[in-house]
């Protein structure tokens, strides 16, 4: 078996990629259905219905991909530079926490700067959980995916001591939670019922931000230019190791905004199950948008309605509600071997 | 402080760390093997899941203890060999295929669990394995009770290193093995498939960590509960980085980890009351990222780990 480079790759190909990913893993999870006893198209049928049947479902579906946008963005800047960050969980928490910390009470400002400077210190506490592991990567050589995955459990252990303790609500009625985000903090809802708030604008918002900064700014091409080949960018006089700090930075910061629009969007208080895995999804948004911060939008509602519309389609047909967790996992894999497929091909030598 | 230090020497205290250790020894060496032939396991937490998960509900379905263990280590040999056929064959990005079989492996693990046990409010418990004492050596003072009246898959945990240290070091196998994860190209002018090794070794390191969740199921407690592993397949990796790819080293910074884990649980009920219990769960992650800062001058990395090997490409 010998891999060749494809001579030349259309768009259409490289495009249609995540699809043909999408399709492998919903074929994967159709077995998984089938064993479960249930009809495949009608459980597909009631997923599509589940997140998007119903205005209520779609609004539903696009609250669930704000976080995701966010966490999805914070992965593909740092996938692209190479830098695993698997952390994006606990920058999350780290948002979360800056937002309680500032949102419920030390400060009171007019409301559009109060959201202003949560979304601001949010990032700043995301990018500064960071800040050990990049600097241990770049000055060290530890490898960066174990420090910011075990980080994920030292933050959890943070928010769990001060919402048991110090910062516990008295009026949550022994309940572990932290005070309410003031009004002036609280996102506005976009519409008048539903959850939807503020957040999905400031998501796609940033996803644009962040496409233009990869696409036009120095900075961007130095990001891609260290992911690429490290050895090649240093040559041409980039400072490679400058470049990896600030893209942890961006990316701590994307995710921390994640916490955030949760605590003062979503939720109005910091709770230990603010996140379902945002952090980890959001790898799966990344890698199903091929790290293009665009596409970053469309994967995370995608991933979100896979989310929303098995929570429907479980209770209709009694299938266990980890089918979603599991067609995340799947995708993951498979869009690495689509996206490689589109790239290569295998020739097999007899 | 003289409580902690009265732990020491109770026999209570070196019986729970040794039962704490061998799920690290078993995830540790798993993840040495894979990583001395040039691979990056980063799937060993959703690995040990599904271990953990597989072993008991063997077990729970009716099937024997050994047969449960046997069956772990084929089901993490199965993961194992998707993560080579990914990374080896296909040579696609080992950290990203890592994580995407843990969120498959843990995520399915917890969708068979709950298909085959629908209603199960409380988990159900199967027999782990018993106490095995050992005649005359289980008798002697504290050595006897923290090292000789353990459950038998803790014996395997500890012959485990010697095996693996043996044959990564003194067999012609445990050569290819290495010099995989050094030099393939050399491994290739010997006429040994390079990526023959690798997958095996991948696999074989994938069956150890699998036995290592499952460990914890079948031998530390008798349930299946969802986020159990909680975190002790990264802490294995750090370990092994720790252990500088050494056998030896890995048990000992193992029997570290868990002497410490051993002492928080301790430590808790005496001092719980001034320091809350979240900071002591917390120290574990936090020496694990001390423990590679510590070794990170030292280390000496395979030289191929995370290198791919494409036959007939010239370096």
């Amino acid at each position: 078996m010998v891999i060749e480079p494809r001579q030349s790759v259309s768009i259409w190909r490289a495009g249609l990629a995540p699809v043909w990913a999408i399709l492998a893993s919903m074929a994967i999870c159709a077995v998984l259905i089938a064993w479960a006893g249930a009809s495949v198209p009608n459980a597909y049928a009631l997923l599509i219905k589940g997140a998007f049947g119903s205005a209520f479902a779609i609004k539903e579906t696009l609250t669930r991909s704000i976080p995701l946008i966010f966490t999805g963005l914070a992965v593909s800047v740092a996938f692209r530079a190479k830098f695993y960050n698997i952390g994006a969980e606990g920058q999350l928490y780290a948002g979360a926490l800056a937002a309680t910390f500032f949102g419920t009470g030390l400060i009171t400002l007019p409301p559009a700067l109060m959201i202003l400077l949560l979304i601001l210190t949010g990032a700043i506490a995301g990018g500064a959980l960071l800040i050990v592991p990049v600097l241990l990567k770049t000055h060290l050589k530890v490898d960066e995916v174990v420090t910011t995955l075990l980080l994920n459990f030292v933050v959890l252990l943070l928010v769990s001591y001060l919402i048991e303790g110090p910062w516990k609500d008295p009026m949550s009625l022994g309940w572990p939670q932290a005070a309410s985000i003031i009004d002036e903090g609280v996102f506005p809802l976009l519409l008048e019922k539903g959850r939807l708030h503020l957040g999905l604008i400031i998501a796609i918002l940033f996803a644009i931000l962040v496409w233009l900064m990869m696409r036009f700014t120095v900075l961007g091409y130095e990001i891609r230019a260290v992911g690429y080949n490290a050895k090649a960018a240093e040559f041409a006089g980039i400072n490679v190791n400058r470049t990896v700090i600030i893209t942890a930075l961006i990316s701590g910061g994307l995710a921390g905004i994640a916490g955030v629009s949760e605590t003062a969007g979503l939720k109005g208080y910091l709770t230990l199950d603010l996140s379902p895995g945002f952090g980890y999804t959001g790898i799966a948004v990344a890698m199903l948008a091929q790290l293009n911060p665009l596409a970053v939008i469309p994967a995370a509602i995608f991933l979100s309605a896979v989310y929303v519309g098995s929570d429907a389609m479980s209770r209709a047909v009694n299938i266990p509600t980890y089918i979603a967790d599991v067609l995340v996992g799947v995708s993951v894999l498979a869009v690495l071997c689509s996206v490689m497929l589109s790239q290569y091909r295998i020739r097999w030598l007899k | 402080m003289s409580d902690l230090f009265e732990i020491l020497f109770t026999a209570g205290f070196w019986a729970a760390t040794i039962r704490i250790v061998s799920p690290l020894i078993f995830g540790t060496l798993g993840e040495l093997i894979c990583e001395r032939a040039g691979v990056l396991n980063l799937g060993i937490e959703g690995i040990m899941t599904v271990g953990a998960m597989a072993g008991w509900m063997w077990v729970y379905q009716g099937g024997d203890l050994w047969t449960g263990v046997i069956f772990a280590a084929c089901v993490g040999a199965l993961f194992g060999l998707l993560h080579a056929i990914f990374t080896v064959h296909l040579c696609l990005s080992q950290h990203v295929t890592g994580i995407g079989i843990t969120l498959f492996g843990s995520s399915l693990s917890y969708f068979i669990y709950r298909m085959l046990l629908p209603d199960a409010t409380t988990p159900p418990k199967i027999e782990p394995f018993e106490p095995l004492l050992i005649p005359w050596f289980s008798e002697l003072p504290i050595v006897g009770e923290a090292l000789f009246s353990q459950t038998a898959l803790t014996y395997l945990a500890l012959l485990t290193v010697p095996v693996v240290w043996y044959v990564l070091f003194r067999t012609p196998v445990g050569l290819a093995v290495r010099m995989s994860g050094e030099n393939p190209v050399a491994v290739e002018a010997q006429g040994i498939n390079v990526l023959a090794v690798r997958t095996g070794a991948v696999m074989v390191g994938s069956a150890l960590m699998a036995v290592g969740g499952a460990f914890i199921t079948m031998s530390w407690f008798d349930a299946f509960y969802f986020g159990m592993i909680n975190g002790r397949g990264w802490i294995c990796v750090a370990l092994v980085i720790f252990a500088s790819w050494q056998p030896g080293k890995a048990l000992l910074g193992a029997l570290l980890f868990a002497g410490l884990e051993a002492m928080q649980v301790r430590a808790q009920q005496s001092a719980g009351a001034i320091i809350p219990y979240q900071f002591f769960l917390m120290l574990p992650y936090i020496m694990s990222i001390v423990a590679m800062i510590v070794m990170a001058r030292k280390t000496k990395y395979p030289q191929a780990l995370l290198v791919p090997f494409r036959r007939g490409e010239r370096v």
